[in-house]
């Protein structure tokens, strides 16, 4: 299969201090990778990165997506090509409403690329199909972005906002915290329906609890700013009852 | 690669002023100075009544009198009252009866600021008083609205033509002697805009004028009298521009609305006066007295979005005199650079059950100094009366300024006054969010800064709603694109 992500020896600082310390990864279309780790690991500097963050500074090595070195684009160009992120705190903004906020992500995405404006009807028509995927109520469309929305829905949003976009690569930066047993399920059911053949998608997150649902083909385990294990989804469970500690323990020997 | 605060701080300094070119047209203009005689050849170029002449000296009697107020948040130089030419009309002789009859030159100004009128006139059903420098050069649909009874007309053809209803009204919300800029006006004022609703009637259309300062050195003193009669409507649009110029150029507007018994005024203000250059250097000194009196049910509603001016010192308000009257106050105030804004409102309550809404959205960046400054006054006779206030400060920059100045005065006990006030600082976590779905940077700061300001811009006319929005994004994007 076709590679979507390469991360060469990636190294980055965030404020003079060194987080990702020769990170390697590897991700083909088809597959969903875990990446798992204690707190601190760099987990989330690694969505981060990814993304185009600014004061995320790359001092060494590669990201290769869809075989293009892409450190120097801008978030939006990232967006454009097919990355998405599902942020572990999705951010408020007040009197924009959601459905012209993904009106007009969609429209300036087919401008960069050169493509029609979306007509009001088939927008409308996909957002009714998209939002049924993750049972997002009718009155959080109108509503502003994110604004008083709880933290289930704001997760849910999240993946409606995923299916609008149809990424090729998607990161899931801990989509599960602060979801109870309901809504993860709601939650990884639109994550399994996304999934295709053509796309990819990348989950961080602390437990292992989400893997039940979201089950992945790989699982990468991040201790100090590189990959120092991964396996299969055995991986996961493992860690689920031997904690990190003794993967600590074999990277220091 | 990715966006940094600094370059958004870059991008907020290299914006130029879009409207600043200059229109040839031979005028007429006074010496420059001001004393009694350039009084006298004002009133009589516009071939004025006595009594006119006679208000007009009393108003520059007691403006000799007074100091300049101080107790605003801004810093500037004094103008010096005695360069400022004082009158400067277009050379046009004729009454004009329809666009043919317009200077091309000053029909290519209007194409330039967006506002073809022959395209408003068809599309939107907007009569357009437009005031060049002092005096009115083009009305459209007078005769449609003649039909109705309503009079709008250029204030000095009020003079000429209605000098009941002018002699009734001028002054009598805002007089000569309010404040040091209106005393000014009052002296020297040139033209403006005169409007009259009858009984019962509803104006079918918005009316609107466009201001523009077009000569060098001139000031621009322009009055609007908006006269509501009982149970009419009617909305008022104003729009501002003035071409770019080095020196500051003083604009000392007196607005006064009047609404009769269940009458109700809607005055809506997009103003975008040249706001000087990235430094500082230039830009209007906009110093405005603008009031409105309202009768029993009646209601009066000031929406104004301000992006322009070097000095902004403005304060629309309304004395609630009738029983269950109510006014509001909505505002969108942007500064940028080194401009200074000090605005606001005032709600003098007066009648029983009467009712005032104050929104106020600050947006401030670069080096800007934004004041929010209103006065909720219960009187004693004010039973019953409710006030609510938001006052909301977005901050772009770590250099830029927002300040609230509430004042409060209540004496009576069974009013309710309530007031909330926010202040936030445009988020990185905003921005990246935006662009991480495909937002560039400039349409992300415009969309969140006109989701920001929504609650305001909500309360514009449609036409005039989008023009604001533009203005917003024009007045806050960089040279970047």
């Amino acid at each position: 299969m076709e590679t979507v992500l390469k991360i060469e020896n990636l190294h980055c600082k965030v404020q003079d201090q060194q987080i990702l310390k020769g990170l390697n990864l590897e991700i083909k279309k088809g597959e969903v990778h875990a990446i798992m780790g204690p707190n601190g690991s760099g987990k989330s500097t690694l969505s981060s990165v990814l993304a185009g963050k600014e004061d995320y500074e790359i001092t060494e090595g590669k990201i290769l997506y869809q075989n293009e070195e892409i450190s120097e684009l801008s978030p939006e160009e990232r967006s454009w090509k097919g990355m998405f992120l599902a942020f572990q705190y999705p951010i408020e903004i007040p009197g924009v409403s959601n459905i012209n906020f993904l009106r007009t992500a969609l429209n300036e995405k087919n401008k960069a690329l050169g493509k029609d404006q979306i007509s009001a009807k088939d927008f409308l028509k996909m957002v009714s199909e998209k939002s049924a995927l993750v049972g997002l109520d009718n009155k959080l469309k109108n509503r502003s972005v994110n604004e008083g929305f709880s933290g289930g829905e704001k997760k849910r949003n999240e993946i409606f906002q995923m299916a609008m976009l149809e990424p090729t690569l998607s990161i899931l930066d801990e989509t599960d915290s602060g979801l109870d047993i309901d809504a993860l399920k709601i939650v990884s059911n639109g994550v399994n329906t996304l999934k295709s053949k053509d796309n990819a998608t990348i989950v961080i997150t602390h437990y292992q609890r989400l893997l039940d649902y979201i089950v992945p083909d790989f699982v990468h385990v991040l201790y100090d700013g590189k990959i120092v294990k991964s396996g299969d989804k055995t991986l996961a469970l493992e860690l689920e009852e031997r904690g990190y500690d003794w993967l600590k323990l074999e990277t220091t020997i | 690669m990715s966006y940094t605060e600094k370059e958004l701080k870059k991008e907020l300094e290299g914006k130029s002023y879009e409207f600043g070119f200059v229109t040839n047209i031979d005028s007429e203009k006074a010496p420059v100075g001001l004393n009694e005689d350039i009084i006298k050849f004002i009133s009589s170029k516009k071939k004025e009544p006595d009594w006119l002449l006679e208000y007009r000296l009393n108003s520059f009697r007691i403006w000799s009198e007074m100091t300049p107020p101080q107790w605003a948040h801004v810093e500037y130089d004094e103008p010096d009252f005695q360069s400022i030419c004082y009158y400067s009309a277009p050379k046009q002789k004729k009454q004009l009866e329809s666009l043919d009859q317009v200077d091309p030159e000053l029909l290519k100004t209007m194409e330039k600021l967006g506002i073809s009128m022959e395209e408003q006139k068809r599309l939107t059903g907007v009569a357009v008083d437009f005031v060049m420098d002092s005096v009115s050069v083009a009305t459209s649909f007078k005769d449609k609205l003649a039909e109705l009874g309503i009079i709008f007309c250029s204030f000095s053809e009020a003079v000429q033509h209605h000098p009941e209803l002018v002699k009734k009204y001028m002054g009598s919300v805002v007089p000569a002697s309010d404040n040091y800029y209106s005393a000014l006006n009052s002296a020297v004022f040139t033209d403006g805009s005169f409007c009259y609703i009858p009984k019962g009637v509803r104006c079918p259309m918005e009316l609107s004028t466009y201001f523009r300062i077009n000569e060098a050195g001139t000031g621009q003193f322009e009055r609007t009298l908006v006269i509501a009669d009982e149970s009419s409507y009617v909305s008022y649009l104003e729009g501002c521009t003035a071409p770019q110029r080095d020196e500051n150029q003083l604009h000392a507007a007196v607005v006064e609305l009047i609404a009769l018994d269940q009458a109700e005024i809607k005055y809506s203000t997009v103003q975008n006066w040249y706001p000087g250059d990235e430094n500082g250097k230039g830009g209007v000194f906009n110093f405005v007295t603008k009031r409105g009196i309202c009768g029993y049910r009646s209601k009066i509603s000031w929406t104004q979005v301000e992006t322009g001016s070097a000095v902004t010192w403005k304060y629309p308000s309304c004395i609630l005199k009738g029983d269950y009257s109510v006014g509001e106050f909505y505002s969108v105030a942007l500064t940028n650079n080194y401009q200074q804004a000090d605005t606001g409102t005032k709600m003098i309550h007066v009648g029983r059950n009467t009712k005032s809404t104050i929104i106020s959205k600050g947006i401030s960046a670069g080096n800007s100094q934004n004041s929010y400054r209103g006065l909720v006054k219960i009187g004693k006779g004010a039973k019953n009366a409710r006030n609510f206030s938001q006052c909301d400060s977005l901050l772009m920059t770590d250099q830029c300024g927002a300040h609230t100045f509430p004042y409060i005065e209540c004496e009576n006990p069974s009013a309710m006054v309530e007031h909330e006030a926010t202040t936030s600082k445009i988020g990185e976590d905003q921005l990246f969010y935006c662009m991480q779905r495909g937002i560039p940077e400039e349409k992300a700061i415009s969309l969140i800064v006109n989701g920001y300001a929504k609650e305001v811009l909500n309360k514009l006319p449609m036409e005039f709603a989008v023009e604001a929005q533009k203005l917003l994004e024009i007045s806050l994007e960089g040279s970047v694109g």
